[in-house]
């Protein structure tokens, strides 16, 4: 039985981390590509599965055709969020963008409660909800969907930013930004696509993971913060390690809920976050002064 | 100078005709949780409250005399709540308030009312805010005890004695554990594990898991929407057979709704503006029921639920001491007070000197999901 048990809190720890891993690489692709944490990036999650929902609902669009439309929608939310907000900015001090990206976020919630209600809406699933039994385990089809698009979102990020200029481009800028823009790269451009990106990628995170969790206007808020930990655990890279950081998260959440007591459920997650801020704040597996891409 | 003295002048008229105009007219203030965290609470009493007190004054008010409702939106915050509850009486000059939506306000404007003697019929359901008895203040949310007592008494009668409670970690969640702990004795039932879970949280699974690896013959789980919906689906997910039970947090459309599939078979103690229409006819509370459904119906295009009833209740109850000679502060209270067999949403209302609360077990009914609709559970 307590195997069975294990087996279970891993599983459940694994999808949910796959979500976490999902949002944080969005936070650490746009912190590479302009040295800012975005906080408004829980709120593309929300955007992804309330659009989705509206797709459904008010355009009738079947659920293969919502999705991409919702995803599109939320970058094009992110390249006006980046035009209106980030690029006016005269004096780009961090710290200002970062209160700018907060303010954003909190204008988002606010639209998105006026637009769809503080109700929670459910979402179907991609492919019905029979349990699927492993060992002792079980999971539904959702949390394959999870596991499979966040493993294809991994791998095109990685033949993005390895194999296309355009992605070489933008790791240029995050090594230096100077001497990227010396060499004819158009920073500017750079930072707009890195907004269209993690919002994309905040949107699929938020519409995969809506069936399973539902959706409402305040999702982004808790679903950002465990996104920010998977990339601090990373250490903001938007490679593997915050994808492990984000699966460590998760497991580590289910494993403490389940074990020790479902009380402190979020606050493994923020004791970790803290751990890691004091001792490795390269993130768990950066060297001192590591690539970030 | 000149200037200023007609803007004097005027606006001392102004004042005048108000008060001429108002003479006739009782304040009652209202404080709702109308946005914020509570606004579930808040919306649909705000709603109740204008819509009675509209049909009230439609009718030709009280004894001739019209009712004005004064609400002001706490934001589901104590410290805002204390506020406008003075603003209420000092500027306003209400004679009773109706609400806070949470036992938290409620808690927090108590000591106000109390020193300025102003009747306050409270919204919200802890059990703490008329035990002890407080003079001046009342409510017409059903205590969680009598849920609580609902549901024990069904597992009583079916032979379960071992049960998993999962709560949520906010004040309804925490007074639900509170109360299901302690009546188990009484019932003789046995609380054999005993989890929370967060109001933000996604996964409930892994407390789940631990509650399938013991020998519990039934969970109890005590929040409001989403949670539960998610406890329901988490429960289908793993495959667990032992019967579920939620609290009347979810007894509204929307958790069958959120939960789908996965609600089917699950009870809960429920006030009856749920199952208004299939009440057996003898029910005394049936006529109120089913007016107020119709009303709010029509005027929000939405289904009442029994968060709305609890404003509704609070202005009838108002009106009804006023309709039996009451109009100043002091009489409403002792009006208030002698209230008896008032058949209303929440339940049927017998307030006396020892109890402010006035509902009995049977305010509750227990419902199961049937067919993504409610069945009274026999």
């Amino acid at each position: 039985m307590q195997f069975d048990q294990i087996l279970q809190y891993t599983l459940s720890g694994l999808s949910t981390g796959a979500i976490y891993a999902l949002i944080g690489i969005g936070f650490s692709i746009i912190y590479n590509a302009t040295g800012i944490i975005n906080f408004a990036q829980g709120e593309f999650v929300m955007l992804g599965g309330l659009l989705t929902l509206s797709c459904l609902e008010l355009l009738k669009l079947p659920l293969w055709a919502a999705i991409p439309c919702a995803i599109v929608v939320s970058a094009a939310v992110g390249i006006l969020f980046e035009r209106l907000a980030i690029r006016p900015l005269r004096q780009p001090t961090p710290i200002n963008l970062v209160i700018i990206t907060i303010g954003g976020s909190i204008l988002i919630r606010g639209l998105a409660m006026l637009l769809w209600g503080k109700d929670t809406h459910a979402i179907p699933p991609f492919s019905g909800d029979e349990p699927i039994a492993i060992g002792g385990a079980t999971i539904l089809p959702q949390h394959l969907w999870i596991l499979a698009i966040t493993l294809i979102i991994i791998i095109i990020n990685k033949v993005y930013f390895y194999h296309t200029i355009s992605g070489k481009a933008m790791r240029a800028c995050s090594y230096n930004r100077r001497a990227a823009g010396l060499v004819g790269i158009d920073v500017r451009r750079m930072v707009l696509f890195s907004f269209i990106i993690s919002s994309a990628m905040g949107a699929v995170a938020g519409i995969i993971v809506a069936p399973l969790t539902m959706t409402a206007y305040d999702v982004g808020v808790m679903l950002g913060l465990k996104g920010f930990c998977a990339a601090i655990i990373g250490g903001m890279s938007s490679g593997m390690s915050t994808v492990i950081g984000g699966l460590l998260l998760g497991v580590l959440e289910s494993l403490g809920a389940g074990l020790i007591s479902s009380g402190y459920k979020d606050a493994i997650a923020f004791i970790i976050l803290l751990l890691i801020l004091f001792i490795r704040p390269q993130g768990l597996f950066g060297k001192a002064d590591s690539e970030r891409v | 100078m000149k200037y200023r003295f007609t803007y004097l002048v005027v606006s001392a008229l102004l004042l005048l005709a108000t008060n001429v105009f108002a003479a006739g007219t009782i304040k009652i203030g209202a404080l709702f949780a109308v946005t914020g965290p509570a606004a579930f609470l808040g919306e649909p009493e705000r709603n109740s409250a204008k819509m009675v007190v509209d049909e009230i004054n439609r009718a030709g008010g009280v004894k001739g005399r019209k009712l004005e409702l004064v609400v002001y939106d706490t934001a589901g915050d104590a410290t805002k709540a204390v506020q406008l509850a003075t603003k209420l009486i000092k500027d306003d000059k209400v004679v009773a308030i109706i609400g806070p939506s949470t036992t938290g306000e409620t808690m927090a404007v108590i000591p106000v009312v109390e020193r300025e003697h102003i009747p306050l019929v409270s919204c919200s359901a802890g059990s703490k805010i008329t035990d002890p008895v407080k003079k001046w203040v009342f409510k017409t949310a059903q205590n969680d005890s009598l849920a609580v007592g609902r549901i024990y008494e069904y597992l009583q009668k079916s032979k379960q004695t071992k049960v998993s409670i999962l709560t949520v970690s906010d004040g309804f969640g925490a007074s639900g554990r509170e109360q299901l702990k302690s009546q188990a004795a009484k019932y003789g039932i046995t609380v054999v594990s005993d989890d929370t879970y967060g109001p933000k949280d996604t996964d409930m699974t892994a407390q789940l898991t631990k509650i399938r690896g013991s020998n519990t013959q039934a969970i109890i789980c005590w929040g409001t929407n989403p949670g539960p919906a998610l406890v329901a689906k988490n429960v289908r997910q793993l495959g667990i057979k032992t019967p579920l039970f939620m609290s009347h947090g979810v007894s509204s459309k929307k958790f069958i709704e959120l939960a789908g599939d996965a609600a089917e078979g699950i009870k809960l103690p429920s006030g009856k503006v749920v199952v208004a229409d299939i009440l057996p006819g003898s029910d005394k509370q049936k006529k109120s029921l089913l007016e107020f459904v119709k009303d709010y119906q029509k005027h929000y295009r939405a289904e009442g639920d029994h968060f709305g009833g609890h404003a509704w209740d609070a202005v009838m109850l108002i009106r009804n001491a006023i309709a039996r000679g009451a109009d100043t502060a002091p009489a409403i209270r002792d009006q208030l007070e002698r209230t008896r067999g008032f058949a209303g949403i929440g339940g049927s209302f017998n307030y006396s000197a020892q109890d402010h609360a006035g509902l009995g077990k049977d305010a509750f009914v227990l419902v199961e999901v049937r067919n993504r609709d409610w069945m009274i559970v026999k």
